[in-house]
C-alpha cells in the first residue's frame, strides 16, 4: 500500500534513496541538500539500508567516489548542491564521457559570489552542458517520482549516462506538502537489480577505464555521448509508462497547463510553476487564453515536443532563475529561442524574465504582470525589452 | 620472498610496448609493486606520465583491471571502487578478494591531489596509496612541486642572474604527513632496492586499512642524467641518505638501510644536470646547507628509531 505523508522535499529524496538503497553513497553536507546526506546516514546507522556510506572530504571527491564505485559495477548516487556541484564541475564531465549512470538528486541554490543559500538555478543551468540528463522537478512528489524513475532512465542500456534531478532550495527541500510514497517492494521491483555489462571489479575481463584519446579517437568518443543522449527522450516516456503503472501518476518531457488552446504561454522549470499555475486560473476566468509549459526533461533538450506545444501561440515569456551573463537572456530563454527558429508559421514573439535569484520571492502580481506584457506586445507589435530582471531593485 | 628468476616467470601485469621515456623509473616501480600482488588487483592511477604513457586508446599496457579519472583524486577514486567492492561482496555479487592500489606523481599526491589522500587515508579504506615521486610536474615538462628538491633548476624554478638558487624552498616531508594520519604502515622506499620496496609493497597490501608508500622515481629528462643510470641515481639517493628506507609500522619507525659508508651529497648532486648550477661558487653556501638539511633529517629519522 502507497504511504499518503506530510513531508518537505529532502524528506521526500532521502526516502527515495533508502527505497532505492544504492550500493554506494558518496556525499558531503551543503546548505540546503544536507538534510538528505543525514537523514540518508540515518538510514545506514539503523539498517535500513545495506548502502557503504562514504562520508568524503568534499564534493569533488564525492562525485570522484561515486565514478569509482560506478566504474567498478555498484549502483552510486550523491546528493549536493550549489558550491558543491560547482565543485563537482570537472568530474561531471567525467562521469558523462566514461558513460556511468550515477543518479545525483541536487537541491537548487543560488552560486557565490555574494555567498546566498536560498533558490535559483545557476547551479544545476551552469552544468547543462556537462553530458548529465537534467530532469527538474515542481515539488516533493515529483521529485520523489523522478528520482526513482532516473535510476531506470541512467541505467537503461541504451542510455547508460548519470543524470541529476533537481528541485528548489527551501521552497521544496524544507517546505512541507503532501505526497504520496510507494511501497519499497513496489520501488525494488521497478528499479530492478543493477546489472553493469563492463566493470572494474570482473577482474578475469579487466579493462581499461579512462585511457587518453588523442585527436584520432576524442571525437568520435565525445559523438558517442551525444548519441546516448538522442535515445534519453524515448527511454523517459517508456520510463513514465511504466512508472504510471505503479503509481498512477503521469509524467512526460514536459507539462502543459491550459496549453493547448492557450494565446499567451509562460515556459517555466521547478517550484514557482505552482505559483504561475494559480495565475493562468485567475485569467482564464477574466477571459484571457493563458497558458503555462513546465519543462520537466531539460537534458537532452526535447526541442521538437516543445516547439510543436508552442508553435502557433500569440507571444511567449520564458522566465528563467539563472542568468547566464551573456546579455541574451537565462538559459532556458536561449535554448527556447534558439528551438523556436524552427517553429512553422509567423515568428513567435519570445521574451525573457529573470527573476528569483537567491531566493528572491515571486508573486503572483508580478507573473500576472508578465501575461499583460505578453498582451501588450501583441497589441503593439513592439517587444520593448527581450531581457527584463523581474523584482529586482534597479 | 620470491627469488629474481621466479619473478622473472610471473606474469607481467603492466606489459611492455608503453610509451614511458628509456630509464623511467616510473614503470620499474610499479611492476615491482604488481609482482609483489598475490590477489587480484585493481589499479588507478591520477593524470600524469605514468598514466598518459600506458593507456594511449585503443591500447593499454594494464593487466589488470585499472581506472584513471582525473588529476587531484587518485586515492578518492579508489576509495569509490574499494567500497563498491565492500557493497557488493555484501551483497553476494562478489566473491574473490581483490586488493586496491591508488597511484600518482608528487604532483598528483603532494599538490593537488593531497586533499583527496588525506581524506581516503582517514576514512580506512583496504587500499595502497603509491606516489611515484619524480620530484616535478614531468608531465607537463618539469614544473617545481612542493615535492622538488631545495636548489633543483625546473621551469618554474629555473636559476637565474636574480635566484641563482633555482628552488629556495625545501621539500614537502609527504611520508611524515601520512604517518601522522595514524595509519597502519607508511613507508618509504626505491624500486633500487628491490626486495626492499616488494616487501613494502606486500606489508602494505597485508595490513588491514590504509597505508603509503612513497617511492623515488627518477626521471631522466627533468633530472638530466644519463637513462642508463637510474638505478645508480637511485642508490646514490640512498646512500647519501636524501632518500632514506624506512618505515612506520603501526607507529613504529624502522629505518631499513643505513650505509655503512654514508655519501656527501654533493655525490648525488653532481650527477644531475638539474643542480649543476649548486657548483658554481656564488652557490657554496647552498651546497652546506643542503647537506646540513639531509644530516638534520637523517639524525632526527635515527632518533625517532631510537625512541621506539
Amino acid at each position: 500500500m502507497s504511504r499518503r505523508v506530510a513531508i518537505t522535499g529532502n524528506e521526500a529524496i532521502a526516502e527515495a534513496m533508502r527505497q532505492i538503497n544504492p550500493d554506494v553513497v558518496a556525499a558531503y553536507p551543503i546548505t540546503p541538500a544536507t538534510e538528505i546526506v543525514q537523514m540518508f546516514a540515518n538510514s545506514v546507522s539503523d539498517g535500513k539500508v545495506d548502502t557503504e556510506f562514504v562520508t568524503v572530504e568534499s564534493e569533488h571527491s564525492a562525485m570522484s567516489a561515486a565514478i569509482g564505485a560506478s566504474a567498478a559495477g555498484a549502483r552510486a548516487m550523491t546528493a549536493t548542491s550549489s558550491q558543491g556541484l560547482a565543485l563537482m564541475w570537472e568530474m561531471l564531465y567525467i562521469a558523462a564521457g566514461l558513460k556511468l549512470p550515477i543518479v545525483a538528486p541536487i537541491v537548487n541554490r543560488a552560486l557565490s559570489a555574494p555567498i546566498n543559500i536560498h533558490c535559483d538555478h545557476s547551479d544545476t543551468m551552469g552544468a547543462r552542458d556537462s553530458g548529465w540528463i537534467q530532469i527538474y522537478s515542481e515539488d516533493a512528489q515529483e521529485a520523489y517520482d523522478n528520482l526513482i524513475q532516473a535510476i531506470r532512465i541512467a541505467e537503461h542500456p541504451d542510455v547508460l549516462l548519470p543524470a541529476m534531478v533537481t528541485m528548489d532550495g527551501f521552497i521544496v527541500s524544507h517546505g512541507m506538502s503532501n505526497a504520496e510514497f510507494l511501497d519499497d517492494d513496489v520501488v525494488r521491483g521497478f528499479i530492478k537489480e543493477y546489472e553493469p555489462k563492463h566493470y572494474l571489479l570482473d577482474v578475469e575481463n579487466p579493462i581499461t577505464v579512462g585511457a587518453l584519446d588523442f585527436s584520432d579517437w576524442y571525437f568520435e568518443h565525445r559523438r558517442q555521448v551525444a548519441d546516448a543522449h538522442t535515445r534519453v527522450k524515448d527511454v523517459v516516456l517508456q520510463v513514465a509508462e511504466e512508472f504510471k503503472g505503479i503509481s498512477g501518476r503521469e509524467y512526460k518531457l514536459f507539462d502543459g497547463y491550459k496549453l493547448d488552446d492557450a494565446e499567451y504561454a509562460i515556459v517555466i522549470v521547478n517550484s514557482a510553476a505552482g505559483t504561475a499555475k494559480t495565475v493562468v486560473d485567475e485569467l482564464r476566468a477574466k477571459g484571457l487564453k493563458a497558458g503555462l509549459l513546465k519543462i520537466r526533461l531539460f537534458r537532452p533538450f526535447p526541442q521538437e515536443e516543445i516547439v510543436e506545444a508552442l508553435s502557433g501561440k500569440k507571444a511567449i515569456a520564458v522566465l528563467d532563475r539563472a542568468d547566464t551573463l551573456s546579455l541574451m537572456g537565462g538559459p532556458l530563454y536561449i535554448d527556447l529561442r534558439a528551438a523556436m527558429y524552427d517553429s512553422p508559421g509567423p515568428r513567435v514573439k519570445m521574451v525573457n524574465y529573470i527573476y528569483g535569484l537567491g531566493g528572491r520571492d515571486i508573486n503572483m502580481e508580478q507573473i500576472a504582470g508578465v501575461y499583460n506584457d505578453l498582451v501588450e506586445i501583441v497589441k503593439t507589435g513592439e517587444i520593448k525589452r527581450s531581457v527584463t530582471y523581474l523584482g529586482v531593485r534597479e | 620472498m620470491a627469488t629474481l628468476k621466479e619473478l622473472s616467470m610471473k606474469d607481467e601485469l603492466l606489459c611492455g610496448g608503453h610509451r614511458a621515456c628509456a630509464g623511467c623509473a616510473a614503470p620499474i616501480a610499479i611492476r615491482q609493486a604488481l609482482a609483489a600482488v598475490d590477489t587480484d588487483v585493481v589499479v588507478g592511477c591520477a593524470t600524469g606520465c605514468l598514466e598518459v604513457t600506458t593507456t594511449i586508446y585503443p591500447y593499454t599496457a594494464w593487466n589488470v583491471p585499472f581506472i584513471h579519472s582525473a588529476f587531484e583524486n587518485s586515492a578518492a577514486t579508489i576509495s569509490g571502487v574499494e567500497t563498491a567492492y565492500r557493497a557488493l561482496k555484501k551483497r553476494g555479487k562478489i566473491k574473490r578478494d581483490i586488493q586496491f592500489i591508488a597511484i600518482g606523481g608528487d604532483g598528483g599526491t603532494y599538490d593537488i591531489g593531497l586533499q583527496s589522500l588525506s581524506g581516503a587515508m582517514e576514512r580506512g579504506h583496504d587500499m595502497v596509496y603509491i606516489c611515484y615521486d619524480n620530484q616535478a610536474y614531468m608531465n607537463t615538462g618539469i614544473q617545481r612541486s612542493s615535492a622538488t628538491p631545495k636548489g633543483a633548476s625546473t621551469t618554474t624554478s629555473p636559476t637565474g642572474s636574480a635566484i641563482p638558487a633555482g628552488k629556495v624552498q625545501i621539500r614537502k616531508d609527504l611520508t611524515e604527513i601520512m604517518a601522522a594520519h595514524h595509519i597502519p604502515y607508511a613507508a618509504q622506499g626505491a624500486p633500487s632496492h628491490w626486495k626492499d620496496f616488494m616487501r613494502k609493497v606486500k606489508k602494505a597490501l597485508a595490513v588491514e586499512g590504509p597505508a603509503f608508500i612513497n617511492v623515488l622515481s627518477p626521471c631522466r629528462l627533468g633530472w638530466r642524467f644519463d637513462p642508463a643510470e637510474t638505478i645508480d641515481i637511485m642508490r646514490l639517493a640512498v646512500s647519501t641518505c636524501f632518500w632514506p628506507l624506512y618505515e612506520i609500522e603501526n607507529g613504529v619507525v624502522k629505518v631499513n638501510q643505513k650505509p655503512r659508508d654514508k655519501r656527501p651529497v654533493r655525490e648525488w648532486l653532481e650527477k644531475q644536470g638539474r643542480f649543476r648550477h649548486l657548483f658554481a661558487p656564488e652557490n657554496e653556501g647552498l651546497l652546506e646547507e643542503i647537506q646540513k638539511d639531509i644530516d638534520d633529517n637523517w639524525n632526527r629519522l635515527l632518533a625517532r628509531e631510537a625512541m621506539a
